[in-house]
């Protein structure tokens, strides 16, 4: 693994790949809704007991439908705003304790990337400057060199790019932008929120290549927030999926696509319209019937199963959780799909399973 | 599961629609559903007129060397450069396209819907009536009667402060002399045949009551309102999650099958047009670059555009972390547009031949593709081909 020199300089070298760099314990964030005229109308249950860790450089994909908390998730781990209740521990230090100085000293070693770069972006400012803003609030020196280091990393042309507004630039220019920035201070953890999600095909697989050699280069961590599975599993060593405020799956990205055992991650997965990649047919997706429950009033027991096929009795009352039911994944389902084996047996089902 | 959704998934596109199912009483039929197996694909602009042959549909939609200029501050903008298709009722057509590849701009062109900045030549017919150059007032007699459209997003294309229910029989009203109570009624029938839940109740609701799902099903019974022969989907589920995608477009083709609708499915994805489309026409700098039936045209792409598109898409096959093929540059300035072929300055062929320009034949039976060095064909039985 090649690594720039920089990231041998970094303030905290001692950490290696592979240890926990941030674990996040039961998560909870709830907003409360207004009806109308300032009436309480009730709480969004944005996110309800949500668990995870985040290795040193291992990126940690999210999938999940429109307001499964994802974004939630993702400023709650950088306290902004802090989770109700729930704590993250991140390179040993639990960031809800954490006070305001010492807040914006630990966010050094996590940056976001969001979705739409020119929203991110001060339209007034130059290329430049946007690049050193980073730099120069955490009092860095010699900031110069150090931003056209930056923009030669991210592909763009420090001697035409530096002097440029964002409005002269295209939207995967922008990103590489709002990349540079979110490198700039050598972070452990970079949070991609939707980060290629408003960009054409050609130009986002360029954006796509380029977060995997910063990986490669810097040793980062990635926590890759996308609603796109196949995107998320491009970049990710083990993807969560996200459902109304809850993991409902948790394993190794390979493992998780090539046999769910949520039937919210298989709905999923079999909504994607495209090719099948075996006979070149195209594959006719079969979503899932009804509309995702509200998260101001989630169902009972189970929250996938008013759209759940294999939902029984069982899943009105009592409320699933994460049990791990093969190496490193984890499923929270009553009754999960039983993965397809390679070879075909007729060996006794496993003990776990629970036959509906 | 929806019973739709429950069919065998590799069966092939030409059959793999279900037939319509018996007893649903067909509210806005005006005419009776088109014998599929026997449509032409596309018809090509060069072709002579299309006879009267009761096996055969006549085109409800030709296009042909449509062009679209925008003219201002200086400066043209060249949108559209040459777009040719033609349509058969019932039949779905996609146009597959990155932003600023004239997708759009092509469409509304058909609706008239374009700003007074645009330049439209070419021609555009619609079951034989020219829709270029229609004035104001024609073009109303034709929006939301023959063709309608559903735009991407349905929170901004509803009138936040009026009922939905209003709104349809609105478009309902506009569309015929029914008397208030009729209209009523008509947008409730409206309702619960694009499959809105308690349709009575939803009547009554603003739009920020339903979710984005919801409202894009209200879009498309309002564009439904008409009976129009044509819809134009405009990217209409992009910003829905893949599970409501799969339920919209299940609802589009339910609706096609019952009401012999054509539709136009404009999206910049790929995998949306595989899934759904009978033929896919792919766009590049405002021209047609390839173009197919989708079973063809993604069993052995041809131009290296299409090529790169396809290999750019993420997906679930590929490994982890394994880096996409990239294909370097971006799209080009469409007010200063490139000699010869638009791609040439990103393509990895480009030879000096391609500052030519290369023509849109029809190279194979129904493919056509613009290309003066196309991708090998993948199939085992290919013929020999020009050099690559």
């Amino acid at each position: 693994m090649t690594t720039l020199e920089k990231g041998a300089a970094r303030p905290d070298g001692g950490r290696r790949r592979g240890e926990e760099l941030l674990v996040a314990r039961d998560l909870v964030q709830e907003f409360p809704v207004r009806a109308a005229g300032g009436v309480r109308g009730g709480t969004v249950h944005a996110l309800s007991g949500v668990s995870f860790d985040i290795r040193a450089g291992e990126t940690l994909g999210v999938v999940g439908e429109t307001g499964s908390g994802k974004s939630t998730l993702a400023r709650s781990v950088i306290q902004a705003p802090p989770p109700r209740s729930g704590s993250v521990v991140f390179e040993g230090t639990d960031l809800t304790r954490l006070r305001r100085r010492a807040l914006v000293r630990a966010r050094r070693q996590m940056q976001m990337v969001y979705q739409d770069p020119f929203g991110s972006l001060n339209p007034r400012w130059r290329v430049g400057e946007l690049v050193e803003e980073p730099l120069r609030g955490y009092g860095e020196r010699n900031r110069g060199p150090r931003v056209r280091e930056l923009l030669d990393m991210v592909g763009l042309d420090p001697s035409v790019h530096a002097g440029r507004r964002p409005h002269e630039l295209s939207g995967g220019q922008c990103q590489r932008v709002a990349i540079a920035r979110a490198i700039a201070l050598n972070p452990a953890l970079v949070i991609c929120d939707e980060a290629v999600s408003s960009l054409d095909v050609l130009i986002q697989s360029q954006v796509l290549n380029l977060f995997e050699r910063l990986r490669r280069e810097l040793g980062l961590s990635y926590l890759f927030i996308s609603h796109d599975l196949a995107l998320v599993k491009q970049v990710s060593d083990r993807v969560a999926v996200m459902h109304l405020g809850q993991l409902a799956e948790v394993g190794p990205a390979e493992a998780l696509y090539r046999g769910p055992r949520h039937p919210y991650t298989a709905a999923l997965l079999d909504s994607i319209p495209g090719l099948d990649a075996r006979t070149g047919r195209p594959r006719r997706p079969a979503p899932p019937a009804g509309e995702p429950p509200s998260p101001l009033d989630p169902p009972s027991g189970c929250r996938f199963r008013t759209r759940c096929p294999r939902a029984r009795e069982r899943c009105a009352v009592e409320e699933p959780v994460l049990v791990e039911r093969a190496p490193e994944h984890r499923v929270a389902c009553h009754f999960p799909i039983d993965p397809v084996p390679t070879v075909p047996t007729d060996a006794p089902a496993p003990v776990e399973r629970t036959t509906p | 599961m929806s019973e739709l959704a429950s069919e065998s998934s590799n069966t092939a596109p030409a059959q793999r629609r279900p037939s319509a199912s018996e007893g649903v009483r067909c509210e806005l039929a005006s005419e009776p559903v088109a014998e599929r197996e026997d449509v032409l694909a596309t018809a090509t602009a060069a072709a002579p007129p299309p006879r009267r042959d009761p096996d055969r549909t006549e085109p409800l939609l030709v296009v042909d060397d449509l062009r679209i200029r925008f003219v201002g501050r200086g400066r043209t903008v060249h949108a559209v450069n040459g777009l040719s298709y033609s349509l058969a009722p019932g039949r779905t057509l996609a146009i597959i396209g990155e932003s600023g590849s004239g997708k759009s701009v092509a469409a509304r062109a058909l609706m008239g819907l374009l700003p007074p900045t645009a330049r439209v030549s070419g021609s555009a017919r619609f079951d034989g009536t020219e829709m270029v150059g229609l004035s104001e007032r024609e073009a109303r007699r034709h929006r939301g009667a023959d063709i309608a459209m559903v735009f991407q997003d349905p929170a901004r294309s509803l009138n936040p402060t009026m009922r939905i229910g209003a709104q349809i029989a609105e478009a309902v009203r506009a569309h015929s002399d029914l008397p208030k109570a009729a209209a009523h009624r008509r947008a409730v029938e409206l309702l619960s045949l694009v499959h809105l839940p308690a349709p009575q109740r939803r009547f009554h609701e603003y739009p920020h009551q339903l979710s984005g799902g919801m409202r894009q099903r209200v879009m498309i019974a309002i564009a439904l309102a008409g009976e129009p022969r044509l819809l134009v989907a405009d990217e209409a589920t992009t910003a829905l999650d893949v599970t409501t995608q799969a339920q919209i477009m299940e609802l589009l083709l339910e609706l096609q099958q019952r009401l012999g609708t054509a539709i136009v499915l404009i999206s910049h994805d790929l995998g949306l047009a595989a899934s759904y489309a009978d033929d896919v026409v792919v766009m590049y700098a405002g021209r047609v670059v390839e173009r197919a039936r989708t079973a063809d045209l993604f069993a052995h792409v041809r131009m290296p555009y299409t090529g790169a598109l396809l290999g750019a898409i993420p997906r679930l096959e590929r490994e982890p972390h394994s880096l996409l093929p990239v294909v370097p540059g971006q799209p080009p300035d469409l007010s200063a547009l490139p000699r010869g072929c638009p791609f040439r300055p990103r393509c990895s062929s480009a030879t000096d031949r391609c500052a030519e320009d290369p023509p849109l034949q029809e190279h194979e039976p129904g493919h056509w593709w613009a290309c003066w060095h196309p991708l090998p064909d993948a199939r085992p039985d290919a013929p020999a081909k020009e050099g690559v």
